[in-house]
Order: C-alpha cells, then sequence, then structure tokens
C-alpha cells in the first residue's frame, strides 16, 4: 500500500495539509465570496437587479445570491431607484442597522444622481447622506453593470477598503445643520399666488410630534435629551 | 344597453338648475360642470337615484387653470376645479363632474360622506393643491412629507421645489435613546 505515497509524495501523508496565509486575507477572502445584498428597491432598477439574481444572470456565481431583507444580516446595499426625500430616512435607517463592515452600491442615474427626475421631491443622489462605494450609471444599467459592481466590491474588499465609519452629523462631508422645518432653510422662496393651507394647526409643537427624528434633530439642536419613542 | 344621459341631463337641470353651469360632451364622454356650493347634495343625488345610481367615486383629483394659454381661457371659470370621476356600475356609465373652487377662499364640501373613497382622494388634491374639504374627517397630507410646505401641483409651484430636497428632516446618525 505504499504505492501512491511514492507516486505523489506529501498529497495523502498529511505533510501537506494546511498553507500559511494572513488571517485578514482568509477573512476578506470569505467576506468577497460570500456578500450578503441588502436590495434597497424602490423603481424600476430594482427590476434589473431581480433579473440579476435570477437563473440567467445569477449571481450566485459570485457568491451573493442570498438576498436579505433584514439588514441585520446583510453588508452589501444595492440602492436601485429613486429616493424621494420621505423615503431617504428610512433608507438612512436601514443603511444604519446594518453591521459592519458594509458596503453600497447606488445602482443606476436616479440613486446616483437624481436622474431625469429633477423635481421637489427627489433626492439628488444618495451619497449625499450614505457613503457609496460603487456607482452604476444607466437607466437602468444592465445586470452585466450590476455584476461588474458587485465585482469592484469584491476587488475593495479585497484590498481591505471600507468604509468604516458611519456618516454622522460630525463627519458628514456638508457638515449641514439638521433642520427641522422646510419653511425654516427656504431662503427666499418665489412669490406664490393664493393662499397656501399650511397643515391643521401647524407650529413648532405639531412639528415635534410628527415625527420622532424631527424631534430629535430639534432637541439635539436645542441640547435637550432625546425624546422616548422609536426611532 | 345605452345609458340615457339625456335624460340624467334632464334629472340634474330640473333639481339642480341654479347649480349646472354647463353640460360637455367630449368623445362620448359627459362632464358635468357646477359651482360648488351644493356638491354635496348633487352628487349624493347622482348615487342614490335608481335610474342613474353612480355607486363608485373613481377618483377625486384637482385642476389649476393659472396661465392657462388664452385660447383655453374659456375653461377657467375659478382658478381651481375639484374633478369626480363617477361610475355606474349598474348601468355600464360614467360621469364627470367638474366644480368650480376660487383661489380664495380655497374651499370646498367634503363627499367623504358619501363615498368612503372619496377620503384618501380628497387628502391627495389637499396635499397637491391645497383646497380644503370642509368636514373631511381627516384632512392631513398623504403622498409629501408631514413637514412639507406647499402643494407642488399648484402651476405657480417650482418644479425644482423651494429647497425641501435639501432641507428635509433627517437624521444621519443612530440615535441614543434617551
Ligand atoms: S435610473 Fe432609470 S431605470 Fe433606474 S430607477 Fe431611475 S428611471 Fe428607473
Amino acid at each position: 500500500m505504499n504505492a501512491p505515497a511514492e507516486s505523489a509524495p506529501g498529497l495523502k501523508s498529511g505533510d501537506a495539509g494546511f498553507i500559511t496565509t494572513r488571517l485578514q486575507a482568509l477573512k476578506e477572502w470569505g467576506r468577497r465570496n460570500s456578500l450578503w445584498p441588502m436590495p434597497f428597491g424602490t423603481a424600476c432598477c430594482a427590476i434589473e437587479m431581480m433579473a440579476t439574481l435570477s437563473s440567467r444572470y445569477d449571481l450566485a456565481r459570485f457568491g451573493a445570491e442570498v438576498i436579505r431583507f433584514s439588514p441585520r444580516q446583510s453588508d452589501l446595499m444595492i440602492v436601485s431607484g429613486r429616493i424621494s426625500i420621505k423615503m431617504m430616512p428610512v433608507l438612512i435607517d436601514i443603511y444604519n442597522q446594518m453591521p459592519e463592515p458594509k458596503w453600497c452600491i447606488s445602482m443606476g442615474a436616479c440613486a446616483s444622481s437624481g436622474g431625469v427626475f429633477d423635481t421637489y421631491t427627489l433626492v439628488q443622489g444618495v451619497d449625499q447622506f450614505i457613503p457609496v462605494d460603487v456607482y452604476i450609471p444607466g437607466c437602468p444599467p444592465r445586470p452585466e453593470s450590476l455584476v461588474d459592481a458587485v465585482m469592484l466590491i469584491q476587488e475593495k474588499i479585497k484590498r481591505g477598503e471600507r468604509q468604516t465609519k458611519l456618516y454622522d452629523r460630525t463627519t458628514h462631508p456638508l457638515d449641514f445643520e439638521p433642520v427641522a422645518l422646510v419653511s425654516d432653510a427656504v431662503q427666499a422662496p418665489p412669490a406664490l399666488t393664493g393662499s397656501h393651507h399650511s397643515l391643521p394647526n401647524k407650529d413648532a409643537q405639531t412639528a415635534r410630534e410628527l415625527d420622532w427624528n424631527t424631534a430629535a434633530n430639534i432637541a439635539r439642536r436645542e441640547g435637550k435629551a432625546l425624546p422616548l419613542g422609536s426611532g | 344597453m345605452s345609458f340615457d344621459f339625456e335624460k340624467l341631463q334632464r334629472a340634474v337641470r330640473e333639481r339642480f338648475d341654479s347649480e349646472v353651469l354647463e353640460w360637455t360632451v367630449f368623445r362620448e364622454q359627459h362632464c358635468l360642470h357646477l359651482a360648488p356650493e351644493r356638491i354635496v347634495d348633487v352628487l349624493r343625488f347622482l348615487r342614490d337615484e335608481p335610474a342613474f345610481n353612480f355607486a363608485m367615486l373613481t377618483d377625486v383629483t384637482a385642476l389649476d387653470h393659472l396661465k392657462l394659454p388664452a385660447s383655453m381661457e374659456h375653461w377657467a371659470r375659478e382658478r381651481f376645479a375639484v374633478v369626480y370621476h363617477l361610475n355606474s356600475l349598474e348601468h355600464g356609465a360614467r360621469l364627470r363632474v367638474k366644480a368650480y373652487v376660487p383661489e380664495e377662499p380655497c374651499e370646498i364640501d367634503s363627499v367623504s360622506g358619501v363615498w368612503a373613497s372619496a377620503n384618501w382622494g380628497e387628502r391627495e388634491v389637499f396635499d397637491m393643491y391645497g383646497i380644503v374639504f370642509r368636514g373631511h374627517p381627516d384632512l392631513r397630507r398623504i403622498l409629501t412629507p408631514d413637514h412639507f410646505d406647499g402643494h407642488p401641483l399648484r402651476k405657480d409651484y417650482p418644479l425644482k421645489g423651494r429647497g425641501e430636497r435639501d432641507n428635509f428632516p433627517k437624521y444621519t446618525e443612530i440615535p441614543e435613546r434617551g
């Protein structure tokens, strides 16, 4: 029974049963081949994202087929679609809920720049609020582009690049003051004709009750304790 | 079986003559133009009269006639018009009802007591045009965020907004509970 050991020395004898590597490299190898995407599909781009995930383009080939609808279990945010100013706080919430390390793809013209929707209600690029690693141009981008973006993310992971910090108010590149009410921040709005009806009883107090985020911002600005409630 | 719009028109004019401004037909689509004062009575009549039975309100929307081209100015009786789309499932007929609402006071009675489906439709019209529906049970914004200022489908509202998309309440850090 000694013939195989002689023909391939060490192969089955246990002599070559290990390789040496850095632990970090091993972790990155595992991470980049097992990305768990969090789909934030709000519009037509999401259809292409679904196509990418299904059998024809098969994102499983890159180890990223397990779409999680729980941010706690995912590490790759794919923002595919238009994000309105009403949706953006939700997106930030979900992004913040994803555990570190995490990456973000901004898919399509709308997520990256507002696209053709240069209107009053659309966020002109999600990178104003969350860190984006890879932008995909196109309207919508083809599935190949998304596959390419995932491969670029894998490259980034391989190089050990990642966003280590949350974008919080102190590290935000625009360094904005959070505003409580839109009317506070409007500078010389164009004159409107006719009466504009505000919310019934709209005043600062009602604004405070409107949503917890607004209330938290006001409290922070005034140096008060944050309100109780669900964020 | 074709619906007898002649009969409908006669019946409406008979009861609400002072309210009816005009009755127009465009490509077999009938449109009843109304003064706003008795809108609830007229619509309730259209719903309850067995011969017409407009049991379904498909949509409530509105128009802003500001800056209408001169060729179309005859439509602009008032600045706004609230448009109701009615459907008679029994008779297979549709009717459009327009009620003209002035700029000041920008108000009309709510028909959410007639059709429950008017509730959200009227909230949308309030949100987009700022038309106040008197007697509405819950007149809050429905599409734009609660803190939004202004009514974006008004013709004098700038397309790119008045700064909302850059300055909206948001927080960008994980808040501590406290
Ligand atoms: S970029 Fe084009 S395809 Fe993608 S969400 Fe915007 S409009 Fe839709």
